[in-house]
Formats: structure tokens, sequence, C-alpha cells
């Protein structure tokens, strides 16, 4: 199957082992990657902080750079997320349309178009998962707690299905960390305080691993995990399937 | 238009909230207390049927508001029909002066008042008590808050920021209790007798409502301390003060309607009292006073309209992962957590355009809400408002302009990533971690730049052009 990978502005500059990992990934489950899309940014940053003109430009090129393709796989389920569901309120044309009906995020990409919900591989830690909310609420890629529902879904299925894992439960699975993008820094009180709260909640079950398909919170938690000096290690995904799946 | 005095701080809820963390305990207590909440709705809402009536909320509130002026009329014909007087306000100053007008006429100077958010978006209690008038609010909490001369922190329990030996302080002060008496059952008693003589003695009463029933021209009252029941029966008068969206088309829409209201608010089957008032009594007079106070204008406008829907029930503050964590009085409005984030803009865009930006977006809200508000739609709406009319938080337009043209091209992208690496490889990390640094100064770590970006690293590799 040929696919584009799209990797985020942040993840590109701050979380490159992520991108790596993820071309690795999907070459290993029989893709031919294509490494064309070469788009910075989907336009999210500024949409979601009120500056929608500011956002045009972004989006507006991601959209292109999505044209050729039939499959565009994003290791992000915010970014994902946005590009289905906001993307073509300012890219109103065809090639808009197109981008958010092509993109998926990479655990969805996996389970769904490529047809492998399960991945064989042994990753012998405790893990504590960590969807992102818009990959929970957003893209409904895992049941949400006030909805009744189990955190299950494709990110949830891939880690129960590898050997040695051991998902720990957590107190409140699915409390947002407080990224949120401009909210980290606008209100960045509270943001932290959400972030700690998560942290402490993944350290009371003794997990050594924290993974999350979303980069922009691990990009916030890590962040805070190196202020505390904790020893627990933060894994985007992707990179915990390849280093298991190797 | 007019807004409740008092309760607009003028500072930003980033400040409000900053200083609410000031006291990691406290705040970590105050998140305990809603999180204890929003656990006991999601058992009390465990039910198979509870996303269908959730549907079945939005649509009857759907229904309701698009036949808005007619089912008001219906509602006043068959009011007025029952004896019941319907007045109409266009906004709080008008609704003050009609209520203030019922109490003049029949000379009435002690009123006592049950739980009602239509009546503090209005400013009711300090306009009245300026004019001479003495109102006690006889919900508990509510009265715990007036006591304390503070606003409700939340809608549906205005005291959740009170601790117990706090009230006990508070009741030893104001009510004469013993010195250091901190039981519940004590303290509650105390202020049953308390507000047992302020609602025998009160010349009227007033109570808000749950709903307007169009069909019936009756009023629905919900509570679980049955003070609206005594408030309404007591004295000779009892006034209503509903705001417009109160009205459903029929009594059956209540079937619902009551189901969403107790299970999502407080998790309770149903509210401990729910008091259904078509009449009044034999030589009484019942008052409801119909307040627009901005709704038609929300009605009007397509991406806004189903705030309308908003049946106060609170669920979304207690989810909130925000507001539990900020406190009430950050929101800087009468209606706080998402829900307020999203009526206070179309209430002052000046005075709160800010306030979009206290969320998330992490979407709980949107899914605990029984009537299927789509609050985070509408939080990104605000904010592209806000934008629009240059009303972005402080440094937002700044930031955001530069990043969007860095980010619209591959080349200036990949040439301002290069310096940004240079700066941090050079620079010391103290001076980028300075003191005012909103990332670091909480308690993050700065983010590192990677020495190759994955783009770097792709063209090295052959992989990439």
């Amino acid at each position: 199957m040929r696919v584009a990978l799209a990797v985020p502005c942040y993840v590109d500059q701050f979380r490159p082992q992520a991108a790596r990992a993820t071309l690795a990934l999907l070459e290993r489950l029989g893709c031919e990657v294509s490494l064309a899309f070469d788009a910075p940014c989907c336009g999210q940053p500024m949409f979601n902080a009120g500056a929608v003109a500011d956002a045009r430009g972004a989006a507006a090129a991601w959209a292109l750079s999505a044209r050729p393709f039939d499959a565009v796989v994003m290791p992000s389920g915010s970014c994902t997320h946005y590009v289905r569901h906001h993307l073509a309120e300012i890219v109103h044309d065809a090639v808009g349309a197109h981008a958010a009906k092509v993109t998926y995020e990479l655990c969805e990409f996996i389970a769904g178009p490529l047809g492998k919900p399960q991945l064989t591989g042994r990753f012998p830690h405790r893990v504590a998962m960590h969807l992102g909310c818009h990959a929970q609420r957003g893209l409904r890629l895992g049941g949400a707690s006030e909805l009744h529902q189990p955190l299950d879904g494709p990110m949830h299925a891939l880690l129960a299905g590898l050997d040695g894992l051991t998902l720990v439960p957590l107190d409140r699975p699915d409390e947002c960390c407080g990224f949120g993008g401009s909210f980290a820094v606008g209100e960045p009180d509270v943001s932290v305080v959400m972030g700690r709260d998560k942290l402490a909640d993944v350290a009371a079950q003794h997990a050594d691993v924290l993974v999350s398909s979303d980069p922009s919170c691990l990009l916030h938690l890590d962040a805070i995990a190196v202020y505390q000096r904790a020893t627990m290690r933060t894994m985007h995904i992707a990179e915990l399937l390849e280093e298991a799946t190797r | 238009m007019s807004g409740a005095p008092g309760i607009s701080t003028g500072r930003s809820h980033a400040t409000v909230a900053a200083e609410f963390q000031h006291d990691a305990a406290r705040a970590r207590w105050h998140d305990e207390s809603l999180w204890f909440m929003r656990q006991k709705r999601d058992r009390a809402t465990d039910l198979p049927a509870w996303e269908s009536l959730r549907t079945a909320g939005a649509a009857l509130k759907a229904h309701a508001m698009s036949r808005l002026a007619e089912l008001l009329e219906e509602f006043e014909a068959r009011a007025t029909a029952n004896g019941v007087q319907v007045h109409w306000a266009r906004d709080g100053a008008e609704h003050n002066a009609i209520v203030l007008g019922i109490l003049r006429t029949a000379g009435v100077t002690r009123v006592s008042k049950s739980k009602s958010m239509l009546t503090e978006e209005c400013g009711l209690n300090p306009f009245l008590e300026a004019q001479g008038i003495e109102v006690v609010d006889t919900d508990l909490g509510e009265r715990i808050v007036q006591l304390a001369k503070e606003p409700p922190s939340h809608i549906v329990i205005p005291a959740i920021h009170w601790k117990r030996a706090e009230i006990g302080e508070l009741f030893h002060r104001t009510l004469g209790t013993p010195a250091g008496e901190t039981s519940p059952e004590a303290l509650a008693a105390a202020a049953r007798v308390h507000l047992r003589d302020a609602l025998l003695n009160a010349g009227a009463g007033i109570t808000g409502a749950n709903a307007l029933v169009a069909e019936t021209g009756g009023v629905v009252v919900c509570t679980n301390e049955g003070n609206a029941d005594l408030g309404m029966h007591s004295p000779p008068i009892q006034i209503h003060c509903a705001g417009i969206e109160k009205i459903v088309a029929t009594r059956d829409d209540l079937g619902v309607l009551l189901r969403l209201l107790a299970r999502s608010g407080t998790g309770q089957p149903v509210t401990s009292y729910t008091t259904h008032v078509t009449a009044p009594r034999l030589g009484t007079a019942m008052h409801v006073v119909l307040v627009d106070n901005g709704r038609s204008a929300r009605l009007a406008d397509a991406t806004m309209r189903s705030a309308l829907h908003c049946i106060r029930c609170g669920a979304c503050l207690n989810t909130c992962p925000v507001y539990r964590r900020s406190g009430g009085y950050s929101y800087g409005h009468v209606v706080q957590g998402p829900i307020g984030a999203i009526l206070a803009p179309a209430v002052d865009l000046d005075a709160h355009a800010e306030l979009p930006f206290a969320s998330t977006l992490c979407g709980s809200c949107a899914d605990v809400c029984p009537v299927r508000i789509d609050i985070p739609a509408q939080l990104l709406a605000w904010r592209a408002r806000a934008g629009a009319a240059r009303k972005l938080p402080r440094g937002y337009a700044l930031v955001f302009g530069v990043l969007g043209r860095v980010l619209a091209g591959r080349a200036r992208f990949a040439f301002a990533a290069r310096w940004a690496r240079r700066v941090q490889r050079w620079l010391p990390a103290s001076w980028i971690a300075w003191r005012r640094n909103p990332w670091t100064r909480p308690g993050r770590a700065l983010p590192v730049i990677a020495d190759e970006s994955f783009r770097e690293w792709a063209r090295r590799e052959g992989k990439s052009t």
C-alpha cells in the first residue's frame, strides 16, 4: 500500500525519532512510504488560537501536499482531528475536502486500512496509555469514561496485543493532560498542574513507560517529567511499536 | 444589557486561576470534590436509555427554540387564564424594575428567594437591597455565599469552594452557632431554624424556574431542600423569574428533561422536590417574569444558538479539568465553566473575549451535556470571532501571526528552525527559560530542538529530496 507520511512541524524539530519510528514501522508492515509530503504544518496552532487568517497559508500548503495521495498518515491524533474536521473550513475547495478524507492517525491507519488490529511483538514493561483528547473524543479512537465506555480503540488493541506488556489502569484514564495548544502558554499554571496530576496518576501505578499517540501531549508531559527528574520513560506509540516489533 | 454587578473581576481567567493554584492543597481538594460529583453523575447516568434520553433532550429543546415566540404566547395565554400575572422583560434592568414594582405595590420589605441563576444574572439582590428591601437566599449553599457577601462559584453548588470548618466559623459569626461547631447535622439544623424564620416572615417569595410548560401555563421548580416550596407557599405573593429559553412545549417533555437534569447535575434519579405550579393559591398572587436579556439575539445566531438549550445542570463544570483546577471565580461571570465560557462572550465580548481560551478543548463537556450542546465547537467559534474582532489574549496576535508565516512554507520553516537551533545552542538556557517564560515558569523544562530534524535526516539518508 502506498502512503504519504506527513510529519507535524513540532515532531520534525522536537521529536524526529517519532517520525523515524513511524516510517520504519510502516515500511516493516509492508507499506511503500512516500516522503514527498513536504508542507511543514496543517495550521492547527493558529486556527485553535483564534488566529484563523494566519492559519490559511499553512493549511492551504498542507492540503496541496496531500493532493497526490490516497492515504496520508500522521503520527498525531490532534493534527489528524483538525485536518479531518476543521481544515476544510478554511481551505474551501476540493483540495481541502480531499485532505480531510485521506488523512489518518497512525494507529487508526494500521488497524483500519492496513488491516492489522494486532501486531506480533514483545515489550516487557508496565505501560500507562495516554490517548490524547482529540484522538479520543474528536476521532473517537477510544471510548470515553463519561460515555460509560471502556478505553478501547486501535491504540489500546495494538498495545494489548504485545507479548509481555502490562497495561496499568489509571485512576482517571481519560483526564486531559493540560497541553491544549495555546492553553499551555496562555494558562501555564493550570496547564502544568494538569500535567503533574497525569504524571502522578501514572507514577502511582509504577508504570515504567508512559505512551501516547499524541506527540503534543508528550512534549508537555516530557517537559514536566524532566523538570521533576522523573525516571519514567515517555514514548510515542510509533517508537514503542517499532521497538516491540524489531 | 445588565450584567451581574460585582462578579466580573476585570482580570484574566489565567491570572485568577494562577492565584487559585497558590494554595495547592485547597485547589486539589476543590478538584477532588468536583470529580466526586462527576463520578456520581457517571453512576446515575449508566442506563441503557441514557444516550437516547440525551438525544430526546436535545431534540425537544431544539423544537422549543424553533417555535419560541409561539410557545411563549401560548404559555402567557394559559397562565393568564389560570390567574397568573405574566410580565415581559427585555433585559435585566426591566426585570429588576418589574420585581420591584410588584413588591412596592404590595408594600413588601422582606423577601425570601430560592435558587435562581437568572436573578444572579440580572443582579436582583443588590438592586433590591439598594432599594431597602431585605432579600434572604434560602438555598443553603446560596445562603452561605450570601452571608459571606460572595457570588456563587458554581451554578448548582454555589458554596462548593467552602470547607465545613469555614462554614462553622461563618455561622458562628453570623448565626450565633457555638464556636468550633463543624458537624454538618448541627450546622444544617441551625441554618434550618434561621431560614424557616426568613421563609415564614417574608412578604413575597421569589423563585427561579427549571421549566415553563406552554401547554399548561405551568412553572416547574426543582430543589433538593424544599426551600422553593416553602418560599412559594408561605407568603401572599409568589414571583417566578425565568429566562425565555426555559419554555418547553408539553408536559410530556418533562419526563425527559427532569431525568436528564437530576442525573447530570447531582447524580440523583430525580430531585427531592419537583413542584409544578399552575395557579395562585386562593387569595394570593402569582407572577411570572419572562426575561430575554440577550437570548433572542442568540437565537438569531445560527452558530451559537444551541447554547440556549442549556438546562443549567452543571455537569460540564464538574467534568471540566480546567474548572476543577481554577475555581468558579476565575470565569468572572454568573455562569462558570465551559458553558459560561460560551455564554459570557455573547453578553459582552469586550469583557469576556479571553474566556473561550480557558479550555484545552478536551471535549468532555460535550460528552456529558444532557442536551448535547457542542461546547468545544462554540469555544472554537468564539475564539475565531475574538480573533476577527482583534480581541485575542495578549501576545496571541503577534505570536501566531509570526508562526503562521513561518509555517506556511517548507523553506522558511527550515530556515527558522535552523536559526532557532543555533539560538538554543549558543544562548545560555537561563536566558531562554527567563523568569517570565510561560512555558518554563510554572515547572516545565525547555524542550530541546533536535540536532537533526526528521527532514534533514531523510535527506541525508537519501530518502527524500
